[in-house]
């Protein structure tokens, strides 16, 4: 018996950047001359590295390129990486949906892929009739769906509505049902994509156990994308790291999580924040500056028996009533928001910020926050009217390194979100 | 036991660029036929939800039209159909030119009208265009009971003197030729239009265009008779051909002639075959394009 289950070989993805115009009958006339002379295609030898934020040399684009990569049988593995690293390419050649540019995928077992839940359900159909056509779209047979209709109606949670069109379903309710049937899905090979991140949280629980059941039974294999650590680390033995459109690291989960939490803190001093100042646009406000400081602070690494210092810098350009300026605080590796502060937490009334440049700066207390890795994500609003800056992009990463602080002197973790100090007293004899 | 397969040899499957000129796996289809079954039901059963005639409106569609064109075109503009009755005469046209323009239209929009699906995950594309083409025998087979009723009434009311010919038999082909010719083309149309949307805009007027040429509302000797110098432009199509031969062979005509239906037939294979071949080539990459 052969353990390798799943084989990709230098596989790599080409795609064409821009509008696809009349510039495209010309290239596909050119690359068609040159297949009848029996010549290699002449825009597989140009196209860039995948980079989002730098310019574009060329007209061609590798989303991936060169990846090599082996699973093995009952192995869950987790794949991770930037937005736009080439995690959906990857998982769109590996479900089929699109084809390499060159290399392949090799496989000895179906591959059943879940890029989405509830693919192909037509509203006008009931529930029942849609968990038949759902399932057979993902590949399962009629005899197979018959066998788990049951089980699959349980686990959605959606008996009372069954034979009920899907129109008429919340949407919370149709991704339960969309689940369920993929949940009994029995593929050698599954290949999921974030499907976790939606529904309630009691759901979300159901479906991760559903995940581990699966991975427990050891004998199925399973290809997970996500950019939840959390789900990351609770699922996957193994993870593959993908920087731009290249493997950067294949192996332990912690050891590639702690590795893509580090590409995001290369990205504090990256373009895409240093153009959000240049580019803003808003007639109310705008953020001139704002930094992430510690005194004496190594890079990005701060020490947990210190304070943060957040300073921003801004200009009213117009007053406004409720206008608010503060942050989340985003636990990386769980994806958590911690808490959301705003600079006028504690005012009585609301207060109008007059015209012209201000200042404000904002202290995250020391011996607060764990050991750990942390994104400070800005946000500027009006109450009740909008968002002015509020950009899933636009985060401060840093890292908390515990060595003067709360339990130092103690080696190992403590459960916990957070480890502030608390006011214990002095040990007093009371003989 | 020791495992003699060497390690690159036992792969259920690879995916790899694209490749082979056909590369149809019949086996992967068959496994797939229940959604073939499942997607012809949804086509069926979805249309006329929420409709207060349902199902009837696959014949009052037909009915409707060849009213119309036995008044425009029998009525008003004096096309002379033999013996037999213009409104049952325009009756056999539509239904099958109907069935024609139903595999058509469905299967030269399989690419983008169902990009979010294909976008999302693989089945044998193939099944798409498959089931349309079953669903609208389905609906051709409800036409073609309107059109047995008005026969009879006809006959036993009217006393019509038509009768089927004694080659009836070949009426089956007629529609596996239309259906044949339907998916080839519409096949390369959808591969086509992922590329270029022009052709979208061509085909829905363009099959409007086509009826008037593929002898829907008039026998094909008519056009011989009244413009001698354009007629074989009529005779070169294969859907008037099909048409022809389909209503000669139902309603009974004095002599039949197969050359043209026989060529008809091999055009159909034709476009089939490359239909499936440009089809094939399309689905591999069809979304980074569409």
């Amino acid at each position: 018996m052969n353990h390798t289950i799943l084989k990709v070989e230098n596989l790599s993805k080409q795609y064409r950047l821009g509008l696809v115009g009349t510039g495209t009958l010309s290239h596909d006339l050119n690359r068609f001359w040159h297949k009848i002379r029996g010549k290699e295609d002449p825009y597989l030898q140009v196209g860039a590295i995948n980079d989002r934020s730098s310019a574009a040399s060329s007209e061609y684009v590798w989303a991936l390129k060169g990846i090599n990569f082996e699973v093995q049988r009952g192995e869950i593995l987790g794949i991770i990486g930037k937005n736009g690293a080439g995690k959906s390419t990857l998982l769109k050649m590996l479900s089929r949906v699109t084809s390499p540019t060159t290399g392949s995928i090799k496989t000895r077992g179906r591959i059943a892929s879940l890029l989405e839940v509830g693919t192909g359900m037509h509203p006008e159909l009931t529930g029942r009739e849609n968990i038949f056509l759902n399932g057979a779209i993902l590949g399962m047979t009629k005899a197979e769906i018959l066998g788990k209709i049951d089980e699959i109606v349980d686990f959605s949670g959606c008996q009372m509505y069954i034979d009920t069109p899907v129109k008429r379903y919340s949407s919370g309710m149709r991704v339960r049902l969309g689940f369920a049937v993929a949940a009994f899905l029995e593929p050698d090979i599954l290949v999921v994509d974030e499907v976790l991140a939606v529904g309630d949280a009691e759901f979300q629980k159901k479906a991760i156990g559903k995940m581990q059941d699966i991975s427990q039974s050891g004998d199925r294999t399973v290809l997970v994308v996500s950019h939840n650590m959390g789900t990351i680390q609770q699922l996957c033995s193994k993870c593959v790291l993908l920087e731009h459109g290249a493997v950067s690291y294949i192996g332990n989960t912690a050891k590639a999580i702690d590795k893509y939490l580090a590409v995001g803190k290369i990205e504090k001093e990256s373009s895409y924040l240093i153009d959000y100042f240049k580019h803003q646009k808003d007639d109310v406000f705008n953020l001139n500056a704002l930094t992430v400081n510690q005194v004496n602070a190594n890079h990005n690494m701060y020490y947990s028996d210190k304070s943060i210092d957040v300073y921003y810098e801004f200009e009213i350009l117009k007053e406004a009533i409720g206008l608010r300026i503060g942050f989340d605080l985003l636990d990386m590796k769980s994806g958590v928001t911690l808490w959301r502060s705003y600079h006028d937490d504690q005012a009585l009334e609301m207060e109008l910020i007059p015209k012209g440049k201000h200042s404000i700066n904002m202290r995250i207390p020391s011996n607060l926050l764990k050991l750990g890795s942390y994104g400070l994500k800005p946000l500027v609003g009006i109450h009740n009217n909008r968002w002015i800056v509020n950009d899933d992009k636009f985060v401060f990463y840093f890292d908390i390194e515990n060595t003067k602080g709360v339990d130092a002197i103690y080696t190992g973790g403590r459960p916990g979100v957070i480890m502030p100090a608390m006011d214990w007293g002095s040990i007093s004899n009371i003989n | 036991m020791v495992d003699k397969m060497k390690d690159d040899e036992d792969w259920l499957y690879e995916i790899k660029p694209k490749g082979k000129l056909i590369d149809l796996n019949l086996r992967e289809i068959w496994r797939y036929k229940d959604l073939l079954v499942l997607f012809v039901k949804r086509d069926i059963v979805t249309v006329y939800k929420q409709t207060v005639l349902g199902p009837l409106w696959y014949l009052i569609q037909p009915l409707f039209t060849s009213v119309v064109f036995t008044l425009v075109f029998n009525t008003f503009a004096n096309i002379d159909t033999g013996a037999v009755p213009p409104f049952l005469f325009n009756l056999a046209g539509v239904t099958l030119w109907n069935y024609f323009k139903e595999c058509l239209s469905t299967s030269s929009t399989t690419f983008t009208a169902n990009a979010g699906l294909f976008g999302k995950v693989y089945f044998p594309r193939f099944i798409v265009p498959a089931s349309k083409v079953i669903s609208g025998l389905f609906k051709y087979g409800i036409q073609m009971l309107i059109f047995v009723i008005f026969y009879a009434y006809f006959v036993f009311y009217k006393d019509a003197h038509i009768a089927p010919s004694y080659l009836v038999w070949l009426f089956p082909f007629c529609v596996i030729n239309m259906a044949l010719l339907g998916l080839g083309f519409g096949m390369i149309l959808s591969s086509l239009t992922t590329k270029y949307r022009d052709l979208t805009i061509l085909v829905s007027f363009g099959i409007n265009l086509l009826m008037y040429l593929s002898a829907v509302m008039y026998p094909l000797s008519e056009a011989k008779i009244k413009s001698p110098a354009y007629a074989w432009i009529i005779e070169a199509n294969p859907l008037a051909q099909t048409i022809e031969l389909y209503r000669n062979v139902l309603l009974g005509a004095d002599h039949i002639a197969f050359g043209g239906f026989i060529t008809s037939f091999l055009i159909s294979l034709i476009a089939f075959f490359v239909g499936l071949v440009v089809f094939n080539h399309t689905e591999k990459t069809f979304i980074d394009t569409v």
